[in-house]
């Protein structure tokens, strides 16, 4: 595969250029508009993923049908991989676009800089889901990272939110610092950067003793701190929680599952295309380290939760749980490994998208954002209860909810790859996340309200954006087309 | 095609509940009344029409691919066992919908959704041939029971709720990773992968008694057969795992008693007759060979759930409690039955089954006229309501010596005749399970005398008698426990051609 030069790839690479154009005019258009309250900027961003994902999907169509093109002389790729991940992005950037034009804690003034903002992050996402050099993938998640510091700290008034935007910046720095160094030790024992071509190169100086594999050990795990981080798996998980709690909701929202899909877009090209060889892998077992990390992950995250009474900060728990169940994906070295991962990464979109957007109503209605706030919520908003506890429970995994299907391949997966001790862990956490899902639950259905049983009224169009998130948590498992995301994986595995 | 009419006639149910108005109360009960009749009249015909002669499954309905990917399949079918289960939850439906008819007072709409779709779920259980369906109709039953307790139930529901839902959740993950583990190795002939896998459960059962085939190597049998056992045993209960019951079905309303004592208890055994036994002999043989401590592990969990609840039951002063702990008491009979993998044992056991799904249902309907009417429900709190109530006293003396095993009651047979099976192959152990025996006849005489005979306490002299509608609830179980006591043929004659058959499947090994 030959790379496209400079000026070829331009056009390939049109839908990241949009959303360059639609950040600039979100800001323009802010800068024209004297109205605070309009919502003409929002629906500008709207209409700038939408063009995006218009762009994104015709190219795929149109070139090679999904076919890997390698861009910008081998900086980033092209392929059936990086595209899905572009529509599960889009789709969470215009969720959040939508949840930020419900929400009422955000600043009606700062609005320009912070759909501008949204977009620049999706941009970077696009960049990490496709960065094939080791360059491109510190840029990307360099972009991800600074965007995401402003927009956690996005609530001035409020001190917790400038505290989550600091506790994120300083992890972040850390993160980012070893990354680059682990980075740079790569790229100083292979002498290229180029993801493709890295893994042989080290094999090949491993094969002939001019590196030993502790050097490579080291190196890969300081990567891991990076990439960690960004998808919160122990032990970089500590950010997560005050940052979810601190953070505007939609930005809550959004960084648990973009950011979090963007991570795993990265870590699988990362481990995959650069040290999927067997050679590597017999001098640094990766895999085996990263399955010992998914287990802490999931454990950790869920036995955290279970105290919680913040229903933000819980949610935040549970995401890092949930990373730990996508990464038993990521050991297993199959392309149902990773087909596993990208169903459930799905699911997860619709279902932890839909808990935060029940979560973004609750505190508009009842200004709680606590669990207790939530106590006889099924008496006083019945359909956004109901909702709420298909969200719950799908997250648990308990059929029907498309939550069971998703950990359903992953675990037969990770199964079949005779990884027994590693679906026991998950499938006891899984049991052991419904006690903290189900708190909520109970507090919405089980427990009256001592005070005010009115009833709550939302608008139609709140009940249509809410159907858009229950309906894919019912159904998504019972279609078989989700079931076919493996062979999305084969640009990503090289050939053995 | 019939079989899934009756399956999903309470979801359609559900859905023209909810489309109801939250006022019209009464509509609302009687539509859901109509839902549950149809399912009973089609359990019936099915009944009626079922060809005793043959062990095969009849009336069944696809397979219709499914999710092709796994090669699932929406496949259903039924044997004699689960013609005879399927006809005890239709029966029960109706019964339980009566018996709710003035008892729940609020959120009536949700609360008859909810039991529409328990029933759909259970019903869908019973004929499920899927082994990823049958799963699915499993888990589903978990969600409605959960809001059904937790909502509608006494003053400790919510803890009994969540403690029932772990604990049945935490079986069901085990039973997952065996599901899983069968289906990978499902292709597998000697070390080699052939064709596609399979979840269809007649094909698993061929598959598992091939010689060389994965699924018939010893030692996965055994695990498996773990895993699927742990899933079911926190069902039926088995001894450690029973604690949830007692809260549950205390905390529970008298209606959602009646269908946890009744048919979720016998989902437990039954998927223990449908799965691990017809599907896992060889793992079966391992826990009950007689040898060593797991040759005898099965008849000793039925043992100890005999006698431990047994002693549990007559250690209580609450009613429903003391119903509660002789329910596990009784299941510890299907358990010591099915241990003995003989003809009188798996025809006891399965009697056992749905003789107790009658008594049971009956003795908590039969606590909640008590309760609806003294508001608690503490034994030693009465006394001589003989004279106060005597159709009351009546129907509970018969479903008291129902259950004891009165010979002439159907108690009797089921027990009896699990105790014969096991006698044959564990002597010891069947003779101490009687202790069992002695200790139920001694806390339901005692219980009886307690509540109905002596002097009658002062504060009950305006109890009021059973109404037309309770009796009308408890009517068709006793004449069910009367007809199965003087011919339990009747019954048995529907599964015996499937008994003899499973027989052959554990003699093959």
């Amino acid at each position: 595969m030959q790379p496209l030069s400079n000026i070829d790839s331009l056009l390939h690479f049109s839908p990241e250029i949009l959303l360059v154009i639609f950040a600039t005019a979100v800001i323009i258009l802010d800068l024209i508009v004297k109205n605070r309250e309009s919502v003409a900027v929002a629906h500008l961003a709207l209409v700038g993923c939408l063009c995006t994902l218009a762009a994104v999907l015709f190219i795929h169509f149109s070139f090679g049908k999904g076919e890997p093109v390698s861009l910008f002389l081998g900086m980033i790729q092209l392929d059936v991989f990086s595209t899905f991940f572009k529509v599960l992005l889009l789709l969470a950037t215009a969720a959040t676009i939508l949840f930020s034009l419900r929400s009422e804690e955000l600043d009606a003034k700062l609005k320009g800089e912070y759909y501008a903002l949204l977009l620049v992050i999706t941009l970077g996402m696009f960049l990490m889901a496709s960065a094939t050099n080791l360059l491109m993938i510190f840029i990307a998640l360099e972009t991800v990272s600074l965007t995401s510091y402003i927009l956690a700290g996005f609530l001035t008034h409020n001190p917790r939110s400038s505290e989550a935007a600091f506790k994120y910046i300083t992890y972040g720095a850390v993160a980012s610092g070893t990354m680059l160094f682990g980075l740079s030790l790569l790229f100083g024992m292979a002498g290229t950067g180029d993801l493709t071509q890295i893994g042989g190169r080290l094999a090949e100086l491993l094969a002939s003793g001019e590196v030993s594999s502790l050097t490579l050990l080291i190196a890969i795990t300081f990567v891991l701190a990076g990439i960690g981080y960004k998808i919160a798996s122990v032990p970089f998980h500590m950010w997560s929680p005050d940052v979810y709690e601190g953070a505007p909701i939609p930005i809550t929202a959004f960084l648990s599952v973009a950011s979090k899909s963007a991570g795993f877009a990265l870590f699988i090209r990362f481990f995959y295309t650069g040290f999927g060889s067997t050679g590597l892998m017999e001098a640094v077992d990766w895999p085996f380290m990263l399955a010992i990390v998914s287990a802490l992950t999931m454990t950790v995250g869920n036995l955290a939760a279970l105290p919680q009474q913040n229903v933000k900060r819980l949610l935040a728990y549970s995401s890092i749980a949930h990373g730990g169940y996508l990464l038993m994906g990521g050991v297993l070295l199959t392309s149902e490994g990773i087909g596993a991962i990208l169903f459930y990464l799905v699911v997860y979109l619709f279902m932890n998208l839909g808990a935060f957007y029940v979560v973004v109503l609750v505190a508009n209605e009842m200004g709680s954002e606590t669990i207790n706030g939530y106590r006889g919520l099924s008496s006083r908003a019945p359909l956004v209860a109901v909702a709420m506890m298909t969200f719950l429970f799908s997250l648990t995994g308990i059929p029907p909810f498309a939550g069971f299907f998703g950990k359903w391949i992953l675990f037969t997966a990770v199964l079949e790859q005779g990884y027994y001790w590693l679906a026991l862990v998950g499938l006891l956490n899984s049991v052991v996340s419904l006690y903290y899902y189900a708190r909520i639950v109970k507090a919405m259905f089980l427990e009256d309200t001592s005070e005010e049983t009115d009833r709550v009224s939302f608008s139609t169009g709140t009940f249509a954006l809410l159907s858009v998130f229950v309906i894919p948590t019912v159904f998504i498992g019972f279609l078989n087309i989700f079931y076919t995301f493996s062979n999305i994986s084969v640009s990503v595995i090289p050939m053995q | 095609m019939l079989l899934s009419l009756m399956i999903f006639i309470p979801l359609l149910g559900m859905i023209v509940v909810l489309l109801l108005p939250r006022e019209s109360e009464e509509l609302v009960k009687r539509v859901t009344l109509l839902f549950t009749l149809i399912p009973l009249a089609l359990a019936v015909y099915l009944f009626i029409t079922y060809d005793r002669s043959t062990a095969g499954t009849q009336f069944f309905h696809g397979p219709v691919p499914w999710i092709d990917a796994f090669n699932i399949q929406y496949h259903i079918g039924v044997d004699g066992l689960s013609v005879t289960l399927l006809l005890l939850t239709a029966l029960l439906g109706p019964i339980c919908v009566i018996a709710s008819w003035r008892n729940i007072e609020k959120g009536i709409k949700a609360y008859m959704a909810l039991f529409l779709l328990l029933e759909t779920g259970m019903l869908g259980f019973f004929a499920a041939l899927d082994l990823f369906l049958f799963y699915v109709f499993f888990e589903l039953t978990l969600l409605p029971m959960y809001f059904l307790i937790g909502i509608w139930g006494g003053p400790r529901r919510e803890y009994a709720a969540i403690k029932f839902f772990l604990y049945t959740l935490f079986g069901s993950v085990l039973m997952l990773v065996a599901m899983i583990a069968v289906y990978l190795n499902s292709n597998i002939v000697n070390g080699v992968a052939e064709g596609l896998r399979t979840f269809d459960i007649p094909t698993l059962i061929t598959l598992a008694a091939t010689q060389g085939h994965a699924l018939a190597d010893s030692d996965f049998q055994i695990w498996v057969f773990l895993g699927f056992f742990i899933g079911f045993a926190v069902k039926v209960p088995i001894f450690p795992f029973h604690t949830w019951l007692p809260d549950a079905h205390v905390e529970a309303p008298t209606a959602i008693s009646v269908i946890l004592a009744g048919i979720l208890l016998k989902m437990g055994t039954y998927g223990l007759v449908r799965v691990n036994m017809a599907m896992f002999p060889q793992g079966l043989d391992h826990f009950t060979n007689g040898i060593g401590f797991w040759g005898n592990s099965l008849a000793l969990l039925g043992f100890i759930n005999i006698v431990y609840g047994s002693f549990c039951a007559l250690a209580q002063t609450d009613f429903k409690k003391l119903v509660a702990y002789s329910s596990i008491g009784h299941m510890g009979f299907v358990i010591l039955g099915l241990a003995a993998r003989n003809d009188p044992g798996i025809t006891g056991a399965i009697l056992q089954m749905f003789n107790h799904g009658v008594i049971s249902a009956m003795l908590f309907l039969l606590v909640g006229v008590l309760y609806d009417r003294a508001h608690h429900r503490e034994i030693n709190g009465f006394g001589g309501l003989g004279t106060r109530m005597p159709i009351y006293t009546g129907i509970t003396t018969l479903a008291f010596m129902a259950s004891l095993g009165l010979p002439g009651l159907s108690g009797f047979v089921g027990e009896a005749l699990s105790l014969l099976g096991a006698y044959d192959k564990f002597k010891f152990l069947t003779i101490l399970s009687t202790i069992g025996i002695v200790v139920g006849a001694a806390y339901f005489l005692w219980t009886l005398q307690r509540v109905f005979l002596g002097t009658l306490n002062p504060k009950y002299e305006a109890l009021s008698e059973i109404n037309g509608r309770e009796i009308l609830t408890l009517v068709p179980l006793a004449i069910l426990t009367v007809l199965l006591g003087v011919w339990p043929n009747l019954a048995i004659d529907m599964f015996r051609e499937s008994v003899t058959n499973l027989i052959n499947v554990l003699h093959a090994i």
